[in-house]
């Protein structure tokens, strides 16, 4: 019977590699004495290890499938400098309040990954290891991206400075509309949507993730009736607007070919679906930058990994590596609407979008500290039952730099489609007028929307007609932390 | 001001016109703008009981205001009249201070200006420049040393009158915005104020500095010294005294600004003696903070009593 | 039809007094604040005339509001608007941007289409002053 300590020490010299099966942490997959360098790749991972395996032995496991280990000890290690390419497990906390699963520490060398390839990271560090049998579940929580890896991407095409200026929009978020019913519009009538959306105050109209070219609406004839509706709309306002045209399709071809047919029509917009893949957008994110189009990106298919707290990849993740990737929209949570997203979570993924630097915040799930070395930010959207009356928590929320996208909240308005885009705006602007001004939103935000519905019949039926409409759930994946005592 | 704390109500007494003129001063915060004034600055015992008498006047017309009592807009702009260093405009950063913690300023910083930030080179210069300058103080304290600068009535098309007219228009105009005051030495002022009746009725508050007595200036020497962290010897001391009094005598004596130069270059020439005496016995901490009297004394107002276009 | 162009368009035109409490939001800010005027409102005339350079170092609100005045008194007829500017690192940006003046009389923009190939088509936005010479449009 071997002790614990001996388990988990690590061997070196003849006894390392004579052929055989070793722990992985005897293989030097754990290292608790590592001092990370500022140019390691970090990843924090949620681990719950089988009955009877310790968390040492499981994290190190977890280094070890997602850089240099298989099961066995292979002699052709030694032809390598492969102290280097080890990933190291260097620090294992238990979760708080979570009995059985642990926050493990890795390590990866730079050297591991290819510049600027969100393919190869995502080989590595999610490739192999999250179907390893001697782990119940694991979740990839956070990540550190050193400057150094960070710099090998060029990141959103526009960023959130350039986009404000090509539009010309200022000191408030940006508003947009999913266009409905998603499915089933002919063309003609979609367009309509997108031109009384438009010209009653949006700013952008959106496809949503599904409307590709079905049998109902051919995709270029969605792109003309859209376009046209755009132009009408900005001549009938003065100011520029938008439609993310979604070029989503089968293949890297078909993409570009809608791409470049939404350019040519004048589109200031292209969208695509998460599903597409990560090489996909990279592809299109370098097709915007040529082609100086913003670039949407719908996050389409995350819950499936990122709603579970105990397996999966957070959707922090999912932003890091979107904002190295290079979009410049990313739906990220709305706090207050139908969709997953406890507050602290989703301000952490606004954070990681938006600044220039993230410091550690526990409470907002943020483990590491990240600087992101001068890469554009991306533009958060917060879209899925948000409405008007809820203006000054959204604000309050997501601050200023972000896109609120209310579609059943003006397509479903009883006045019409341009009074509920006009309503939406009215409450916009009034509560960041009253903000500006001093004025406690949070506090008199219901206050503030009803002065503004006296000059403004629109808004009065919004809030008539959705002032009391909550989504109360409780979150699935909140951060877990402990908050630090602080000194009395 | 002093207001005695009595002068509030006595408690339970139904009277419609006992106001809190003691709650309302504290509320202020003027007393510790006016602590400060006592304590940074030595003597001008005149000054400080006139920039009193303003804060009393300024909060009881507050007070009329609150309960419906017509002042009439208070008139702000103020005169500070006064030899060089005697502490103008320390004491106009005070009143900036007072007059924004009373709410007549919004914001109560201070601008201090001459005549070159104001007036230009050629036609179309000054306006900008003295709009430029204005609007640097709205909210706050205009300070205009050596005003009468602006004024050259030897040349006919000086573009300072052009910088007078903007002044003058929103001394009046816009009285809500900003605070203007002018200083410079007293008879200039006055020839000044006379060739421009404007300007001169425009102002509120005439303030005269007085200089300072020889122990005033001694007092302030050692308040600077303190604040420099240093101290003087008692032969020092004694040739301080004596160095004072013959550097009043002089031309260019410019009050406390002369007492800084001078314990400045006393401060030179104890380094330079300090650093003779490398190789000799070593150097202590008193060392380092004393100044001697020979530090004084090397002073050319000890050499030439009587003439020279000033001290060395 | 009414420009909607800048922060608050949606809303009843601004009186000083607001107008006030927004360039003090950005006083308060640490930007620096510019005014800017035209007569040719089209949503891609991205240089409007500047009224004078950005104004740096303000403190209080009223030295801009004179300036403001003064272009309307200039301009009556012309689109204003009022930016602030924010120059700290990653912004380098406009932060805050609304009109303060507009012309009595707005007439909007006409759509030109132009057919192409294939049912595309291209779109100019012409504003309907600007078929006049600049000054004599509003």
């Amino acid at each position: 019977m071997i002790t614990a300590s001996e388990k988990s020490r690590m061997k070196t010299g003849a006894e390392r590699y004579r052929a055989g099966v070793l722990k992985y942490a005897q293989m030097g997959y754990w290292q608790p004495d590592y001092e990370p360098s500022p140019t390691d790749v970090l990843a924090v991972f949620r681990i719950t290890p089988q009955a009877g395996v310790d968390p040492e032995e499981a994290a190190a496991a977890v280094a070890g499938e997602s850089s240099t280990a298989t099961w066995t000890v292979v002699w052709t290690d030694r032809l390598t400098a492969c102290e280097r390419y080890r990933a190291k497990a260097y620090r294992v906390d238990p979760v708080p309040g979570s009995p059985g699963q642990y926050f493990a520490y890795i390590a990866y060398d730079l050297d591991l990954f290819e510049p600027g390839s969100i393919a190869n990271l995502t080989a590595s560090i999610i490739g192999n290891v999250f179907g390893f049998k001697p782990l119940k579940a694991l979740r990839l929580e956070d990540m550190r991206l050193p400057a150094a890896y960070v710099k090998t991407f060029a990141g959103p095409p526009t960023g959130i400075v350039v986009e404000r200026e090509r539009l010309d929009k200022f000191g408030r978020p940006l508003l947009g509309a999913t266009v409905k019913p998603k499915l089933g519009l002919s063309g003609k009538n979609y367009g309509r949507v997108v031109y009384e959306a438009l010209k009653g105050g949006l700013d952008f109209t959106k496809d949503d993730e599904n409307i590709n070219s079905q049998n109902f609406m051919h995709w270029r004839d969605r792109f003309l009736n859209c376009v046209e509706a755009v132009n009408r709309a900005q001549a009938a306002t003065g100011e520029i607007k938008g439609h993310y045209l979604n070029v989503t399709a089968a293949t890297m071809e078909d993409m570009y070919e809608r791409a470049e047919f939404a350019k040519e029509l004048g589109s200031i917009v292209v969208m695509i679906d998460l599903v597409i893949g990560y090489t996909a957008i990279q592809s299109m994110s370098r097709w915007a930058r040529r082609n100086d189009m913003l670039l949407h990106l719908h996050r389409a298919g995350h819950s499936t990994y990122t709603r579970q707290k105990t397996h999966g990849v957070s959707f922090r993740v999912i932003c890091k590596w979107m904002r190295l990737a290079g979009v410049d929209h990313l739906h990220a949570g709305t706090v207050v609407g139908k969709l997953e997203g406890d507050p602290n979570s989703v301000q952490g993924f606004y954070n990681v979008l938006r600044e220039g630097h993230n410091p550690v915040d526990l409470p907002r799930g943020i483990f590491f500290e990240q600087d992101w070395a001068g890469l554009n930010a991306v533009m958060p959207v917060a879209s899925g039952g948000i409405h008007a009356g809820q203006m000054h928590q959204l604000l309050h929320y997501l601050g200023e730099d972000t896109v609120l996208q209310f579609g059943g909240g003006t397509i479903g308005h009883p006045m019409g489609i341009a009074a509920g885009a006009t309503a939406n705006r009215v409450a916009l602007e009034a509560m960041v007028l009253a903000r500006n001004e001093g004025r406690d939103i949070w506090v008199e935000g219901s206050q503030i929307l009803a002065e503004a519905a006296r000059h403004c019949a629109p808004l009065k039926a919004a809030l008539d007609t959705w002032g009391e409409v909550t989504f109360n759930y409780a979150s699935t994946d909140t951060p877990d932390f402990v908050p630090t005592p602080s000194v009395a | 001001m002093s207001v005695p704390s009595d002068a509030q109500a006595p408690e339970g007494r139904e009277a419609p016109e006992a106001l809190d003129l003691e709650g309302a001063f504290r509320a202020s915060h003027v007393g510790e703008v006016l602590e400060r004034l006592e304590r940074e600055l030595v003597g001008l015992a005149p000054v400080k009981s006139r920039i009193r008498d303003i804060a009393s006047l300024l909060l009881i017309d507050k007070l009329r205001r609150a309960v419906g009592l017509s002042s009439g807009a208070p008139a702000l702009h103020m005169s500070f009249t006064g030899n060089p260093g005697t502490g103008k405009t320390t004491v106009a950063m005070r009143m900036a201070e007072i007059l924004h913690r009373l709410g007549y300023v919004r914001k109560g910083h201070l601008v201090a200006v001459t005549r070159d930030d104001l007036v230009g080179q050629y036609i179309g210069h000054t306006a900008p420049k003295t709009r430029e300058v204005l609007k640097r103080a709205m909210g706050g304290v205009l300070f205009i040393d050596e005003a009468y600068y602006l004024y050259r009535p030897e040349n006919e098309r000086d573009y300072g009158q052009e910088a007078i007219e903007i002044l003058l228009q929103v001394m009046e105009n816009q009285r809500d915005d900003l605070v203007v005051i002018l200083a410079g030495y007293k008879d200039r002022m006055e020839t000044f104020f006379r060739s421009n009746p404007g300007l001169s009725s425009r102002i509120a508050h005439h303030i005269d500095f007085p200089d300072y007595t020889p122990g005033e200036l001694f007092a302030i020497a050692q308040l600077m010294l303190v604040q420099m962290q240093y101290r003087l010897s008692p032969e020092a001391a004694g040739a301080l005294r004596e160095y004072i009094d013959k550097r009043r005598a002089q031309p260019h004596f410019a009050n406390a600004r002369s007492i800084r130069n001078a314990l400045d270059r006393a401060r030179l020439r104890q380094a330079s003696r300090l650093f003779e005496r490398r190789g000799g016995p070593a150097i202590t901490r008193g060392d380092l903070e004393t100044l001697e009297a020979a530090d004084i004394r090397a002073s050319r107002v000890f050499l030439e009593p009587f003439g020279g276009e000033g001290p060395s | 039809m009414r420009i909607t162009q800048g922060t608050f368009s949606f809303l009843p035109d601004l009186s000083d007094a607001q107008i006030m409490k927004q360039i003090e939001y950005g006083l308060d800010n640490g930007w620096a604040i510019a005014i800017e005027y035209t007569d040719d409102p089209h949503p891609r005339n991205t240089y409007w005339e500047m009224f004078g350079i950005p104004m740096f170092d303000l403190r209080d609100a009223a030295g801009v509001m004179a300036e403001v005045s003064a272009c309307r008194r200039t301009f009556p007829n012309h689109y204003i608007k009022v930016n602030a500017f924010d120059a700290s690192r990653g912004r380098e940006s406009v932060r805050l941007s609304f009109i303060v003046n507009r012309p009595g009389r707005e007439p909007g923009f006409s759509l030109v289409r132009r057919e192409g190939a294939g049912r595309t088509l291209h779109y100019t936005t012409r504003a309907y002053a600007t078929d006049r010479p600049e000054g004599e449009r509003y």
